[in-house]
């Protein structure tokens, strides 16, 4: 297990089951509301993160090229919670 | 597309994409030609979230109600196969630049039958809904999910006829150390289709 964790892309693999699980559970819990959105949405941005610095190798490429998927992941996630949030919610 | 999956024929020397992506230590994995492809896609699947999110803002209720009719531990489901599979295609990544053929051959085999799984479910989950009688004209939150997902959908089509010749590829022993950029132009396609999914799947399943 030890061994197993001492890799970067087994550690990003298994972040990434937990945290769609937290995601997962959230919902299932009744979490609604501009919090559990941002938490949600959070946790979208993190598990992105993972998988573009770990999976896709972006963390020891061309800054342009990491900025460019970083700025993305951002912008996405900061616009849905800003439309969220601004959103008629019943 | 497939010609980017090959390898150069010199072995033992830096790759001539290898060298030329090189910038002072860093270097872009796989073909730079196919990282715009990669950009471009994503910048897309950006316009779509927003613009879903703006239709979404002007009926939260429908939005809401609806999303109630979809199976979500089918989706649970579909996120893990692709983050697995994502995984599996990274540790095949790896194992190309060890010199572990086998393991490659192996790996790349796990994430095409997580990658037929994952169509698999989806397909039962259209299924599903059409049973209950919901189609892509029942409201407009089912046109939007109808529509991404079947967009996404087709990336994962293509994802996986790609991920499908680099393992033919490695049944030819075409990956080796200093020979993987290939594989890892297929990886970074295929890493792409799982981190769209990332999205896709809070925003239709779990936002509300």
């Amino acid at each position: 297990m030890v061994s197993f964790l001492r890799s970067r892309i087994h550690c990003t693999w298994l972040l990434l089951v937990m945290a769609t699980g937290a995601t997962f559970g959230l919902r299932a819990e009744g979490a609604v509301g501009l919090g559990a959105a941002a938490a949600t949405l959070g946790i979208a941005y993190a598990k992105g993160r993972l998988v573009i610095l770990n999976f896709m190798e972006l963390r020891h490429a061309p800054l342009w090229l990491r900025l460019i998927l970083e700025v993305w992941l951002l912008a996405v996630s900061a616009t849905i919670l800003t439309i969220y949030g601004v959103s008629r919610h019943p | 597309m497939f010609q980017v999956l090959q390898e150069p024929d010199s072995v033992g020397t830096v790759p001539a994409k290898l060298s030329a992506h090189s910038l002072s230590g860093s270097r872009i994995p796989g073909d730079k030609d196919v990282w715009f492809l990669i950009i471009a896609e994503m910048m897309t699947f950006g316009v779509f979230f927003v613009t879903y999110m703006v239709y979404r803002a002007k009926d939260v209720e429908l939005f809401n109600a609806s999303q109630l009719a979809l199976n979500r531990n089918l989706a649970l489901l579909n996120t893990l196969f692709l983050v697995t599979s994502s995984w599996t295609v990274a540790q095949a990544v790896t194992a190309a630049r060890q010199d572990r053929p086998i393991a490659v051959r192996g790996y790349l085999l796990i994430a095409i039958s997580l990658a037929v799984a994952f169509m698999t479910a989806k397909c039962l989950e259209y299924s599903i809904e059409f049973e209950r009688g919901i189609t892509a004209t029942t409201n407009m939150f089912f046109t939007f999910y109808f529509c991404l997902t079947l967009i996404h959908m087709l990336h994962v089509i293509v994802g996986t006829v790609i991920l499908s010749v680099v393992w033919m590829n490695a049944r030819r022993g075409a990956y080796r150390p200093g020979r993987t950029v290939g594989m890892e132009t297929a990886a970074s396609y295929w890493h792409m289709v799982d981190l769209l999914w990332i999205f896709l799947f809070p925003l239709l399943y779990l936002l509300r």
